[in-house]
């Protein structure tokens, strides 16, 4: 073995490896790349919203009430989606929307995933009478219909975006808690656990720096789903007036307050709709490609 | 490599490093919505052996035996149900989680399956580091440093130091794992077949690579294995095992020389020989039957149901495990009042003899046995 040269090589190469690999599986799926592209399209807007959006999103115009998108009659270009009730520009109201959509997916997935995964991964990893308790617990959780233990629970709390997520984050924590314990099961018994317990690694080490590392392909996976999950029942939460408050342009709420102005101006309740549509079919789609990308059958040979 | 100087003799004047005193390990077997329990396991029953200072001890026996499990349950990586393990005097089988891990420096293990043993999202330097980031308070050029010094050792390429273990073939795996088994000068290591998931080529330089270490570090190996040949290489003393049991432990030489219990005889009659014209002179002895669930010992003499010299007391009574002869332990109804045959004298009296402090050097395999010199 040459101990001289060639020591440029190895040190960059693994991520980005890792990184090329994935982008092979991932590439695979057409679905999913054009889902992540309008994901990303997403992100920009979201990120931009103060300089794309045309009119402020709260500012109310009273001499345009309802006025129609632009191509129909009595349209006017300077509202290119139309206004609402109140003479809000739709656009800009959906432009800003984007921010709190992915904003909520992010801070709902974020604690569901980190308090799953502590979950998860202790009832996995000692098992016996607490592995028992907790996902009896889990499972009564699960028993429930999602959206309407949410919706209790923002009734206790209180309405407002804030509670609505904790609410949306506790109710999918379930998921989270029985994927990691799941793939723990799996790990835990592996040679490498056991070696590290010969290298004389604590509980707290081998459950997060052995265990963990080895169990988050699949958890990569579920957290995409649930952030479109979590998107769709911030709306509806919002629709059913427990979510965001009125002011507020966000999505859901944009739908519950255009409800009474189905029948007369179609376009309040279409684009909120849509916006939510295709944002979560985006969604869905990428997730769908990772799980191809990072299904442990397809890679680990 | 091969032609190690092994000194045989010097083992009975050594210290004993690991007294393993009627050990059990049983796994409990549950049935029904309750987990009730109804039944065990016996997977090592009622086992004790010692293991000297710098000496390497073979534990040989069928799949299934309890070999790996008896190594698992030396080093409290099962929690024994009977029975205690000290090693350097101070008891593993019963020390607290805390003490456990002040006492794991000192015991390490090399594992079966390099691929498996290696944490896949972990580099080899984190590998190899594991072990000091639980034991040291190194700072970290030290840390790299050490884990420098431990790849050299075992003969790993430095550059390799931030691959991960898919990147590297069986052989270097298993250099991983011991240098990670070495990364706190242990003085004794469990090998559980170390060599049975590597190629016929590469098995060689591991086992090389462990004699090496042993001559230059001083360590005391267990050796478990299903390969007699490469237990006959390696190892100064052999024990046998049989469903969760020790039925015979022996000297190297003495054993393959002199087999005493039916079981072993049966064993050692199985390694084909290289020599085509002992080859043909090679009688095998053929077991019947299978290996009973150890769920179910049968009554008496584990091995009662195959053995090929039963007798009526074997169905009824346990043997027990004795000194039959100078550093010759055998479980066995046929050696139970000590009535030995005369080849039996003879190999002790050639195994005595070697212990008057010679140097035999090692018998490459295939070239016959020698007795003393």
């Amino acid at each position: 073995m040459a101990d001289t040269t060639a020591s440029k090589s190895p040190a960059p190469g693994t991520s980005r490896q890792m990184l090329a690999e994935f982008w092979f599986y991932f590439r695979e799926n057409r679905g999913a790349v054009y889902g992540l592209y309008v994901f990303l399209a997403l992100v920009a807007i979201a990120l931009l919203a103060p300089l794309l959006a045309p009119h402020d999103p709260i500012i109310q115009d009273r001499g345009a009430l309802l006025v129609p998108p632009f191509w129909q009659d009595g349209g006017n270009a300077n509202y290119l989606l139309g206004t609402d009730a109140v003479g809000r520009d739709i656009l800009s109201r959906l432009i800003f929307g984007a921010r709190y959509s992915l904003f909520i997916g992010v801070v709902v997935v974020t604690i569901a995933l980190v308090g799953g995964i502590v979950i998860g991964v202790v009832a996995g990893f000692f098992g016996g009478w607490i592995d028992m308790v907790i996902m009896r617990v889990m499972d009564v959780i699960l028993a429930f219909p999602s959206l309407l233990l949410a919706l209790v629970l923002v009734a206790v709390l209180g309405p407002g975006l804030t509670n609505a997520m904790i609410a949306i984050a506790i109710v999918s924590q379930p998921h989270f808690a029985r994927l990691t314990r799941a793939s723990v099961l799996g790990e835990k018994d592996r040679e490498y656990v056991m070696a590290a317990r010969v290298a004389g690694a604590g509980n707290m080490r081998l459950m997060f720096r052995t265990i963990l590392p080895n169990c988050l392909a699949p958890l990569i996976v579920q957290a995409t789903l649930s952030f479109s999950g979590a998107i769709l029942d911030a709306a509806a939460l919002g629709f059913l007036g427990m979510g965001a408050q009125p002011p507020t342009p966000e999505w859901g709420t944009m739908l519950a307050e255009a409800r009474e102005f189905i029948l007369r101006a179609w376009w309040v309740v279409t684009f909120p709709g849509l916006a939510i549509l295709i944002t979560v079919l985006a969604i869905n789609l990428m997730g769908d490609g990772l799980r191809d990308a990072l299904d442990p059958k397809l890679k680990r040979s | 490599m091969l032609d190690r100087i092994k000194d045989d003799t010097a083992v009975a004047a050594r210290n004993v490093l690991v007294e393993v005193d009627h050990l059990k390990m049983y796994f409990p077997i549950t049935a029904g919505i309750f987990r009730a329990k109804v039944g065990d396991v016996k997977a090592v029953d009622d086992v004790t052996f010692d293991i000297y200072e710098g000496e390497t001890l073979g534990l040989v026996g069928e799949s299934g035996c309890g070999k790996s499990t008896c190594g698992r349950a030396i080093l409290r990586l099962y929690e024994p149900t009977a029975g205690a393990v000290r090693i350097n005097g101070r008891d593993v089988a019963s020390a607290s989680q805390d003490q456990l891990r002040k006492m794991r420096p000192a015991m390490q293990m090399v594992f079966q399956d390099p691929q498996a043993s290696l944490n896949p999202r972990m580099t080899l330097a984190a590998i190899i580091g594991e072990p000091l980031d639980e034991h040291t308070r190194l700072a970290k050029a030290d840390k790299l440093a050490r884990i420098y010094e431990l790849m050299d050792q075992v003969g790993l390429n430095r550059n390799f130091a931030n691959r991960y273990p898919h990147e590297f073939s069986g052989g270097q795996r298993q250099r991983i794992g011991i240098a990670r088994a070495l990364a706190l000068n242990p003085k004794f290591i469990v090998c559980d077949e170390p060599i049975a998931a590597l190629d016929v080529s590469i098995q060689a330089q591991v086992v090389n690579l462990l004699e090496e270490l042993q001559d230059r570090l001083g360590l005391t190996y267990l050796f478990i294995s299903h390969d007699l040949s490469m237990v006959r290489h390696i190892a100064d003393r052999v024990a046998v095992m049989y469903l969760g049991r020790i039925v015979e432990l022996a000297p190297r030489e003495a054993l393959f020389a002199e087999p005493l219990h039916p079981y072993t005889q049966a064993l050692l009659s199985a390694v084909p020989e290289p020599d085509p014209n002992q080859e043909i002179n090679r009688r095998r002895i053929i077991l019947t039957g299978d290996v009973p669930s150890p769920a179910n010992p049968p009554k008496g003499c584990n091995f009662c149901t195959r053995c090929p010299a039963v007798m009526p007391i074997c169905r009824q009574d346990e043997p027990t495990y004795q000194e039959v002869a100078p550093g010759r332990f055998v479980a066995c109804h046929h050696y139970a009042n000590t009535t030995m045959t005369a080849g039996l004298t003879a190999a002790a009296e050639a195994s005595g003899q070697n212990a008057s402090g010679t140097k035999t050097p090692t018998v490459p395999k295939g070239q016959g046995i020698q007795q003393g010199d």
